[in-house]
């Protein structure tokens, strides 16, 4: 099982800091910008980049990150380019989690062994697969654990005792709680409810919990990671690319206004 | 019987799904978690009242009273004279209640939502059949309903759009993706992860997550039903061969089930083939498609090389997806039912020759159905016969017909 994740939370409590998830999409605004945005996010402040593998129809996701998914469809990235760049990453970085974040059907298609192969080989470390629930463990699950990639799996503020235990089954790395019943970059949650979530999450599983969904501000980081071992932010990230897009920035500003706002979240973590 | 033959066939083409969903490798229950207690929730639900006496004779008081079942079969003279072969039946579900089969689903699932308490209705609708048939229901049964529709389908369904506002509706134009059905189904999912409490999603087509396939097939199979006892009835046999349109392809399920069994009787799907089957620009995901995953289920769907899903095309917007119902994709690959498909071009010259010759204006979606029975009715005996599902009604479609015929209204 690769470590990397692991050895980051651990990392982390020695700090005695939660850590701070970013999210992006793959080839966003292009591949080129995508790359130097994904290799600069760890000096940024970033503890593990979740990135996103486009998908035309991404139904958990909010209007932000729908229209990331297009814009990096429309730039010509695919699965295969998507691996690249995690390839390209390790090239300097070979400490910093990369955890894979997607829909199914292009993995699916990609060839589901071939798909797990191929992301070991170029360096990631989980996938987050959000249409494949417990009741399809068979089709990518099992591979993906037995290959020796975490599987991430999402618990709700519809998980009850019983689904939860369900949803933990075969989780590794970390757990990943969706603070609101929704898609993402809408609204946030409240505190008191991610609190009590978390308690009852951590009755059944020994793994960190990294919170997402709402979370856009260095304030709201802070407040996640006084309750939990991650903040997870996307939506806010993704919406400097869109921002830099509609004001046709040039590229490298683009990066720097991104790895800026990362700065300043990643200061709610210490 | 070999081993490999007698493990691919079943003993019944009628066993189907299994308890987690799946007709053969299709279906399933591919979403979110956070939907995932909801969908087992409606799993409970359908699986406690699918057979509660209660139920069945309330669905059986408004199909009867309020949708006007059951649907005549009607034997299509002039047309069976005109193709000189075969005996043409339509099954004339274009005769329900808000002129189409859509409702003999939204009526069987809102009466299930009634009873899981909830509040609030969502649908999602292409051609805007299938909204207006919600919106009906909804009305009937006083529960606020919210439709997603693709922006693009807004404009060319406006009769539709204005229906569904007159019966209260409110219209939600979806303009994520390429603003079409497919589209409207992942806002209205995306609507129904945000109001997990209170908030039931009536799907339209035999399609999306376990336990929606086999509910809105067993819903649609009254036409099937009423079809071969209404023939036994009219000829004191099967028919020969059964036809429907497909898109999602749940008029066709509901066809189509209760002949499964019957090995005689010869089953065909129609696909809209566009602007044919080369030209990249058609719905036919069986013909030209490849097994994936979306909106809950695996199944046939149009693909690019890189697993991204791709805009469907056809002159009918209720054809107009980029996949097909599961149970359709299992019969396809253990080739009991023979699915074909028809372009624009050959389904517009059936929805003429029907208005010529029945007086019937047919929807363009069962004028699909219609072309492959006139190439292929000439060809039969004149003693065999052909049951159609004249699905819908095509006054929705009149302006688009007018459009593709270069005439003015």
């Amino acid at each position: 099982m690769s470590q990397r994740i692991q050895k980051r939370f651990e990392k982390l409590k020695q700090e005695g800091r939660p850590g701070l998830v970013t999210f992006t999409t793959a080839g966003d605004p292009d591949q080129e910008t995508a790359q130097k945005i994904l290799n600069g996010l760890p000096a940024a402040g970033a503890d593990i980049i979740e990135m996103g593998m486009p998908f035309s129809d991404p139904m958990a996701d909010g209007p932000a990150i729908q229209l990331a998914n297009l814009r990096a469809l429309g730039s010509g990235i695919t699965l295969s380019k998507t691996l690249d760049m995690v390839r390209e990453f390790r090239k300097h970085d070979d400490e910093t989690p990369i955890v894979l974040m997607g829909y199914y059907n292009p993995i699916h298609y990609y060839g589901n062994q071939r798909f797990l192969d191929d992301a070991i080989t170029a360096g990631a470390d989980g996938l987050i697969i959000v249409d494949l629930p417990p009741e399809e463990d068979d089709e990518l699950c099992h591979p993906c654990l037995t290959s020796g990639l975490n599987w991430i799996r999402l618990t709700t503020p519809t998980s009850d005792e019983a689904r939860l235990a369900t949803v933990l089954k075969n989780s590794s790395g970390f757990v990943y709680h969706v603070s609101i019943a929704g898609i993402t970059g809408t609204q946030s949650a409240d505190s008191v409810d991610v609190e009590s979530a978390i308690k009852r999450i951590r009755k059944q599983t020994d793994l960190p919990i990294a919170v997402g969904f709402g979370i856009k501000t260095p304030a709201q980081v802070r407040e996640t990671g006084k309750i939990a071992d991650a903040a997870v932010v996307g939506s806010a990230l993704v919406n400097v690319i869109r921002q830099g897009v509609d004001k046709q920035l040039a590229k490298d500003q683009i990066v720097t206004n991104l790895h800026g706002l990362v700065s300043e979240l990643a200061a709610g973590t210490r | 019987m070999s081993e490999l033959t007698s493990s691919a066939l079943p003993e019944s083409y009628r066993s189907g799904p299994d308890d987690r969903g799946h007709f053969g490798i299709f279906g399933g229950r591919y979403v979110a978690e956070t939907l995932m207690p909801l969908i087992l929730e409606v799993e409970a639900a359908w699986n406690r009242y699918r057979s509660d006496p209660e139920f069945l004779a309330e669905l059986e008081y408004y199909s009867r009273d309020y949708v006007g079942r059951p649907s005549p079969l009607y034997f299509a003279e002039r047309l069976t004279e005109e193709l000189g072969g075969a005996k043409v039946y339509f099954k004339r579900d274009e005769l329900n209640h808000t002129g189409a089969h859509k409702i003999n689903n939204t009526l069987g699932q809102i009466l299930l939502a009634k009873r899981m308490g909830k509040k609030r209705i969502i649908a999602e609708t292409g051609a805007g059949q299938h909204g207006v048939a919600t919106a009906t229901v909804c009305a009937l049964f006083d529960l606020p309903c919210v439709v997603y529709m693709g922006e693009t389908d807004i404009q060319r369904q406006a009769p539709n759009v204005f229906r569904m506002k007159l019966l209260g509706a409110e219209i939600v134009p979806v303009t994520s993706g390429t603003a079409t059905l497919k589209d409207a189904m992942n806002d209205a999912l995306r609507d129904w992860v945000s109001n997990v409490e209170d908030t039931f999603y009536i799907i339209g087509t035999a399609a999306g997550p376990h336990p929606y396939p086999e509910m809105v097939r067993d819903f649609q199979s009254i036409i099937g039903t009423e079809a071969k006892q209404q023939l036994t009835e009219k000829e004191g046999r099967l028919p020969d061969l059964i036809i429907a349109c497909i898109g999602g392809g749940s008029n066709a399920i509901g066809l189509f089930h209760p002949f499964l069994d019957d090995e005689s009787v010869q089953i065909i799907g129609v696909e809209a083939a566009g602007l044919g089957l080369d030209s990249g620009k058609h719905a036919a995901s069986l013909s030209g498609g490849e097994p994936g995953v979306l909106h809950g289920n695996r199944t046939y769907l149009l693909q690019s090389d890189d697993g991204q899903i791709l805009d469907a095309h056809s002159i009918s917007a209720g054809l107009d997806y980029p996949g097909i119902g599961p149970e359709h994709s299992w019969l396809h690959n253990i080739g009991r039912v023979s699915y074909v498909s028809v372009t624009d071009e050959e389904a517009l010259e059936a929805f003429k020759q029907c208005c010529r010759t029945e007086g019937i204006i047919p929807a363009l979606e069962p004028a699909h159905a219609l072309a492959h029975v006139a190439k292929i009715a000439p060809k039969m005996r004149k003693d065999q016969i052909i049951i159609m599902n004249l699905c819908g009604r095509g006054d929705k479609d009149v302006f688009t017909v007018a459009e593709a015929l270069g005439e003015e209204i």
